[in-house]
């Protein structure tokens, strides 16, 4: 890799800290006023937690392509399972190599992944729990699961997923269904038969603002996944940023016209929620679709999110604020899909197992964890706390210290 | 019910894996496919036992 590729992959990885900018944004607008400023540090803690923990730990196990790692054979067939590299960075100098480049990529990719589910625990997730529940994702799901995505087995298989739609975007999904779960919907959300009260968001100008900086932070995760992880000609970032730009645009569109349809208006969060689902859905194929593909990746990803956000909260009964489990999770798998759909059509089997391992290895062992952690320390908020509002009751101050506060 | 589940969707998982590594490539599709679909309803039974019951005070 010449210096000047290096230097170009550098200011696509400063980008990426705009897309965990942009999700926290996004995340504080959709909930409560009185949870805004503990919104906004639980992503800044569990941003930096997360890039300490993969500095230490995760890194060893997730590792870069082509590096040492630890292989089983099957048939004559390699099988790389984990990396091998060493803790705190051991032997990795950090002199703008492809190597130290993964590693800083995935410092900050990881802090991205941990700032999801915080949008659907969002009016109710303590600080600490969050910040316990990232600490084992950047130590082990994330690491572990990266390296099947972009050096392991899964690669071997030839798995296609540049931008990492499945170990960032659909694992920090899945997270946030696990934690959906686990706490359980706010009070107040569910009537005793089951009928969800609307709780809007508390400020639209934030989660659209939210939206620009997910799409700078989107470019410089696509563009540095696409030279680093599929070795993609640092030329092909032009093709990566229109497609991330197409897609973004149609699902906003698809989203703006199907709820101006059924509900005479467009609705704003929809639409942000349709934004980001875009960007995560062309993560995956970003640097090997044409455009015209990418537009349709985000025509069905803004759909898609329309209807499971009403699916979840109607049918399933999840409460997710910040809708992170249709943008993330179903918008990720979406554009996993579409690679084998839209891109390369010998590519099913290899894309399938990648879900397959999403449903299968990530979404159980994502349960378990959280299970332990909730029975060791529970990770809702008291009762008064959530009537309190976080902010006071975690950080002892308002976002909105002038404004007037509301009562339910 | 959810603990279930939750087994349906590993035990997909690993015939999925198990067709990827073991099977020649005619076979490998179905039963990847197989797989893949003990996998949702291991997913279906995980969702709807977590669903909140009629009735629930909140």
């Amino acid at each position: 890799m010449t210096p000047e590729v290096s230097a170009l992959c550098l200011v696509f990885i400063l980008l990426v800290p705009l897309a965990g900018a942009g999700l926290a944004v996004i995340n504080s607008g959709l909930g409560r006023s009185r949870n805004a400023a503990h919104m906004m540090l639980s992503s800044l803690c569990v941003f930096a937690l997360a890039a300490v923990v993969f500095f230490v730990i995760g890194f060893a196990f997730a590792g870069y392509p082509g590096g040492p790692a630890y292989e089983f054979f099957i048939r004559a067939k390699p099988w790389n399972w984990i990396a091998a590299e060493h803790f705190f960075l051991r032997g990795l100098p950090l002199d703008g190599s492809p190597a130290s480049l993964v590693a800083l990529l995935g410092m900050m990719s990881v802090g991205v992944a941990a700032i999801i589910p915080l949008g659907s625990g969002a009016d109710r997730w303590r600080l600490g729990a969050a910040c316990l529940s990232t600490t084992v994702f950047a130590a082990w799901t994330y690491p572990l699961f990266a390296h099947w995505v972009w050096s392991g087995w899964l690669a071997q298989q030839g798995f296609i997923d540049a931008g990492g739609a499945a170990p960032i975007q659909a694992a920090g999904g899945i997270t946030a269904l696990v934690v959906t779960w686990t706490l359980g919907p706010r009070r107040g959300k569910y009537t005793s038969d089951r009928m969800p009260m609307a709780i809007p968001g508390h400020n639209a100008v934030l989660v659209i603002l939210g939206c620009f900086l997910t799409w700078l932070g989107w470019i410089g995760l696509d563009c540095a996944g696409a030279i680093l992880y599929a070795h993609a000609e640092p030329t092909r970032s032009v093709l990566v940023v229109a497609n991330a730009t197409l897609a973004a645009a149609s699902a906003l569109l698809a989203v703006a016209a199907i709820t101006r349809i059924r509900f005479g208006k467009p609705d704003a969060s929809l639409c942000a929620n349709g934004w980001v689902s875009g960007l995560v859905a062309s993560s995956a194929g970003g640097a090997v679709m044409p455009p015209a593909a990418a537009m349709i990746v985000g025509l069905v990803a803004g759909a898609l999110v329309t209807y499971t956000v009403e699916l979840l909260e109607l049918h399933l009964t999840i409460d997710d604020p910040g809708g992170s489990i249709s943008v993330h999770l179903i918008g990720g798998i979406w554009g996993i899909l579409s690679v084998a759909l839209l891109a390369k059509s010998a590519q099913w089997l290899p894309q399938l197992a990648g879900i397959s391992t999403l449903l299968g290895l990530v979404l159980p062992l994502t349960y378990l964890i959280t299970f332990l952690q909730n029975r060791m320390s529970p990770m809702r908020t008291a009762p008064e706390g959530e009537r309190q509002g976080l902010d006071l009751h975690e950080l002892g101050a308002g976002a909105y210290p002038d404004f007037m506060t509301h009562n339910d | 019910m959810r603990v279930v589940g939750f087994f349906l969707q590993f035990a997909g998982w690993i015939i999925v894996l198990a067709a990827i590594a073991l099977l020649a490539a005619a076979p490998q599709t179905a039963f990847a496919l197989a797989g893949f679909c003990v996998q949702l309803l291991g997913l279906a039974l995980a969702v709807r036992s977590h669903r909140i019951p009629h009735g629930e005070p909140e």
